[in-house]
């Protein structure tokens, strides 16, 4: 499984797989670093898997020269997230000329039950 | 008459856990808000292109600044869960500032507490995100 490069994900361990359907699987270790409340995760650490998959997501999808920034993002938490290992998929919703509408999940043991999902749009800058 | 003291229990946990992973300190606090510092790191880059830190500390430190500001204005330390935050990112911050960011509780009802906050990397009048927020009090 690739490491990425940002220092950000690397801070948090993520690491990323690919699905049966090719779909980017973003995993995220538990440990102190990403813990909240006392047995729980800290939804931001929830937060920044969503957010950092939903990026990796679409940029997997773009040409080469294409850049990103997020818009805005949603997060809405579902279940407290248990110490064990996360993992999050993103959907592209809609990829326009220059916005983005992307739907990341995360889930812990079961995908049928998640934790948390985030609605967000990007501003695609294009080279040509 | 406000009993909980968000500087205590910043000093107290701020450093373990998520929030100590990315190194939150107490910046100030008032009757229904509380504002806390992030400072510039490079393992919080989230794109090493730009060198701009990730919007995921961002999302972190909003989401610790409006959850203690229901505690704030409450008075108490009651259980509560997180049940949607809207982050609006207005601009890059730029790299190497610290960040700071103030959250508000306006309204809490019964069962539910509704929050907004910003982020600037120095300057109030240009802020680098915006948020909203809602909670929900699991003891209700």
């Amino acid at each position: 499984m690739p490491e990425f490069s940002s220092p950000y994900a690397k801070m948090l361990g993520l690491t990323q797989a690919r699905d049966a359907d090719d779909r980017i699987v973003i995993s995220m270790p538990s440990g102190t670093g990403v813990t909240g409340r006392p047995g729980f995760l800290h939804g931001g650490a929830i937060a920044g898997l969503l957010d950092f998959t939903a990026w990796t997501s679409l940029y997997d999808l773009l040409e080469e020269g294409a850049t990103i920034k997020p818009i805005t993002i949603t997060v809405d938490f579902m279940r407290g997230g248990k110490l064990v290992e996360s993992y999050a998929s993103a959907r592209i919703v809609r990829e326009g000329r220059r916005i983005a509408n992307v739907i990341a999940t995360a889930w812990q043991e079961d995908p049928a039950k998640p934790i948390a999902s985030a609605n967000v749009k990007f501003l695609i800058e294009r080279a040509s | 008459m406000t009993t909980f003291d968000p500087k205590e229990l910043i000093s107290g946990f701020g450093h373990i856990g998520h929030s100590g992973l990315l190194g939150f300190r107490y910046h100030e606090h008032g009757p229904d808000w509380v504002a806390l510092e992030l400072p510039w790191r490079p393992e919080l880059v989230g794109d090493p292109a730009t060198n701009v830190i990730a919007s995921g500390p961002i999302l972190t430190m909003m989401d610790m600044v409006t959850s203690l500001s229901v505690w704030i204005k409450t008075g108490q330390f009651r259980p509560q869960a997180t049940l949607d935050l809207r982050v609006d990112y207005l601009r890059p911050a730029e790299p190497g500032k610290a960040l700071f960011g103030r959250g508000q509780c306006y309204k809490v009802t019964r069962s539910i507490a509704f929050v907004r906050g910003e982020a600037h990397d120095g300057d109030p009048n240009r802020l680098v995100a915006h948020v909203a927020g809602t909670y929900a009090f699991t003891d209700a």
